[in-house]
């Protein structure tokens, strides 16, 4: 076993485990993909063990997320809330890294992978905007060509984070297939991949995908849950929180988080999906809950699809949410009982969205809105009152401020 | 092995192989569009099973597998339909695995050969997931026919060669399907690299779209599969006539090919 790798603060822990096989996790994931990008994945999958295997190359990464990304980020207390809801309330803070969500840790290191690959292209797909941001900020740090897919119906409703991603250099392709949001962008990135793969990296932005990504978006993620739960240590006296718990759209601040938790089996992990107008509407993102085993974008999971296996469009007020499958070892996790999978509805997402900026001072992305209104659900009822919980606030608000005027009725927003 | 079997045979008879691509339940005459194509000279054909989400395929067989579910289509209704059909050539579905594993490997396969269906191509299955898919398959008797890539390297190309069944259909290009204005130089190169490694039959396919690239690319193989070209002519409002102008055209080129070479 390697030692840790430090980076002015931030820790690296050594590789955790891999998966079975071709990517297994249980009967999820694997590498379902044309021809043409097997050696591709081949040669992501080699360079990638080898790399996180080198203290260097952590201790690189580490670095960055430090100096860079602003890492490690806290883990706030939140006494009013906490006081609300009667059950102690801490936050793990991926909103304050640079960009504003838990994507750039990810990002980085498959940046430092593309260098590594000796390739000058990146593509992305991105829901919210947060992924795509993300990635042209690391395309921007390393000197990469940038193109992002994003869903026209995403592009309209994050126009900010279009505008930041113009601003940083990257080219925004607006997506107008199928349901024109995260799905049709991942398909037209996967177009776009089949043609350029010899020259360009696709930086897939959640634990979705085909081998290896599932399990390097994760290994990239860990340091949330790793860095929550020695926090989570100091605050509660070396205990740990009994509930942990994220929202989960493909999955990928969801995995980072329980990664540091998993083998605490008194640990309570909840991942909350999207709810949308309601399960029993079919208009939802839960794919856990509602979803069947398929294949799709590669791997294995489970997917919202129709009786003859076409793949459903999913629904979210929030575009992150907003995909109508989930990663792999998330099925896994599900199917072996060690963590559930609950769901919160648009309505209750922004009443979560106002709870946690009224009580805290923090305006949450409507993706965690999700998990903040499951707790305030959930306090008092599964949580016992008394119960400490920590959630993990994987990005900020500020690119959903209009959205959420709009349907709160705030008709001074401009 | 009534595919390969069928495709050598014409081989062996001088021809260079032509199998075109149809969308199923793409409009009601679907069933007339392939049996115009079977008329006009195909050698086998390819009978697309609509998928949500195609990601090898480009704007063209998107915009037809979207029709098509739009009107009705399912995995069960093609195949069904598909056992109507009374051409003399074989038949190829070419789908992707997740309507595969969602009917059942076992029902897939059994339905398929039920409804007189020779093949499948599935090509978000490569060589190293083929798994229980290929075990229902081989049991079944449906050939299973896989891709090779221009970045496939020779151990791989090696093994889909020898684990293909029906044909070996190497990708022109590097790319999603569509038509394309001109040959992609990848076509020779992929060519000649599965005809050195197999005696099955090698079909290039992706981007073939004219008769002048449709010879072109025979002479680097032993036939082609022409999908989009195709496709866009009943996207266009043609129907079986006009398919099967269009293929005979194909034919009349690559069979000239054939007299100026003998």
């Amino acid at each position: 076993m390697t030692a840790s790798a430090r980076g002015l603060g931030v820790q690296l822990a050594p590789p955790g485990s891999e998966p079975a096989g071709l990517g297994r996790f249980g009967e999820y994931g694997g590498r379902f993909v044309p021809e043409t990008l097997v050696p591709a994945l081949e040669e992501l999958e080699r360079e990638f063990r080898s790399a996180w295997s080198s203290e260097e190359f952590r201790a690189e990464l580490a670095g960055l997320l430090a100096s860079y990304a602003g890492r490690p980020t806290p883990v706030t207390e939140c006494h009013r809330l906490s006081e609300r809801l009667g059950v102690r309330v801490l936050l793990k803070r991926e909103d304050l890294t640079h960009t504003g969500s838990h994507k750039i840790n990810n990002v980085l290191g498959q940046a430092l992978l593309t260098r590594r690959m000796g390739k000058q292209r990146v593509i992305a797909e991105t829901g919210a905007g947060q992924h795509g941001v993300a990635t042209a900020t690391a395309a921007a740090l390393f000197g990469l060509e940038c193109l992002v897919f994003m869903g026209a119906v995403d592009v309209e409703r994050q126009a900010l984070n279009v505008f930041r991603m113009r601003l940083l250099g990257a080219e925004v392709v607006p997506v107008e297939s199928g349901s024109a949001t995260l799905k049709d962008a991942i398909n037209e990135a996967l177009r776009d991949w089949v043609a350029t793969v010899e020259t360009t990296h696709y930086c897939i932005g959640s634990v979705v995908g085909p081998h290896p990504y599932p399990w390097m978006v994760r290994e990239f993620q860990r340091v949330v849950g790793d860095e929550a739960r020695e926090q989570c240590r100091a605050l509660l006296g070396g205990t740990d929180p009994d509930v942990v718990l994220a929202c989960v759209g493909g999955g990928s601040n969801a995995i980072g988080t329980f990664a540091g938790f998993i083998d605490l089996p008194g640990v309570r992990l909840v991942g909350v999906e999207a709810g949308g107008r309601g399960l029993e509407s079919g208009q939802h993102g839960s794919s856990v809950s509602r979803g069947v085993p398929g294949v799709l974008h590669g791997a294995r999971s489970l997917f919202l699809q129709d009786e003859h296996g076409q793949i459903l469009e999913a629904h979210s007020i929030s575009a992150g949410l907003d995909y109508p499958g989930v990663g792999p070892e998330h099925a896994e996790l599900a199917a072996a009982g060690r963590a559930e999978y609950a769901n919160a509805t648009d309505e209750e997402a922004l009443e979560g969205f106002e709870l946690l900026a009224r009580t805290e001072g923090i305006v949450p992305a409507l993706e965690p809105a999700h998990a903040i209104a499951w707790l305030a659900r959930e306090a008092g009822r599964s949580i016992p009152k008394g119960a400490t919980v920590l959630v993990t606030l994987s990005g900020r608000g500020d690119k959903d401020a209009e959205q959420v005027a709009e349907r709160l009725g705030y008709d001074s927003f401009r | 092995m009534r595919l390969e079997a069928a495709l050598r045979d014409r081989r062996a008879s001088g021809r260079s192989l032509l199998v075109p691509y149809v969308t199923g339940g793409l409009g009601s005459g679907w069933l007339d569009v392939v049996r115009a194509v079977a008329d006009a000279g195909a050698d086998a054909i390819e009978i697309g099973i609509p998928f949500s989400d195609p990601v090898i395929d480009g704007r063209t067989v998107q915009e037809a597998s979207q029709r098509a579910l739009e009107l009705g289509a399912t995995p069960a209704s093609i195949i069904s339909d598909a056992a109507r059909l009374d051409v003399e050539v074989p038949l190829v579905v070419m789908t992707y695995f997740n309507p595969v594993q969602h009917m059942g490997f076992e029902r897939f396969a059994k339905e398929l050969v039920e409804a007189g269906i020779d093949g499948a191509i599935v090509p978000d299955l490569p060589l190293d997931e083929l798994g229980d898919w290929s075990s229902a398959a081989d049991a079944a008797g449906v050939e299973t026919v896989l891709l090779a890539a221009p970045t496939t390297p020779d151990t791989r190309l090696r093994a889909i060669c020898e684990r293909s069944r029906g044909f070996v259909y190497g990708v022109s290009l590097m790319g999603v399907t569509g038509e394309r204005t001109r040959l992609a130089d990848q076509a020779s190169v992929m060519g000649s690299r599965c005809k050195a490694l197999t005696d099955r039959p090698v079909l290039l396919g992706v981007g073939i779209s004219t008769a002048e690239q449709a010879v072109e690319a025979a002479s680097f193989a032993d036939g082609v599969v022409v999908g989009s070209a195709l496709v866009r002519r009943l996207l266009e409002g043609g129907g079986p006539e006009q398919a099967g102008a269009f293929v005979a055209s194909l034919r009349a080129a690559l069979d000239d090919r054939e007299g100026e070479r003998g």
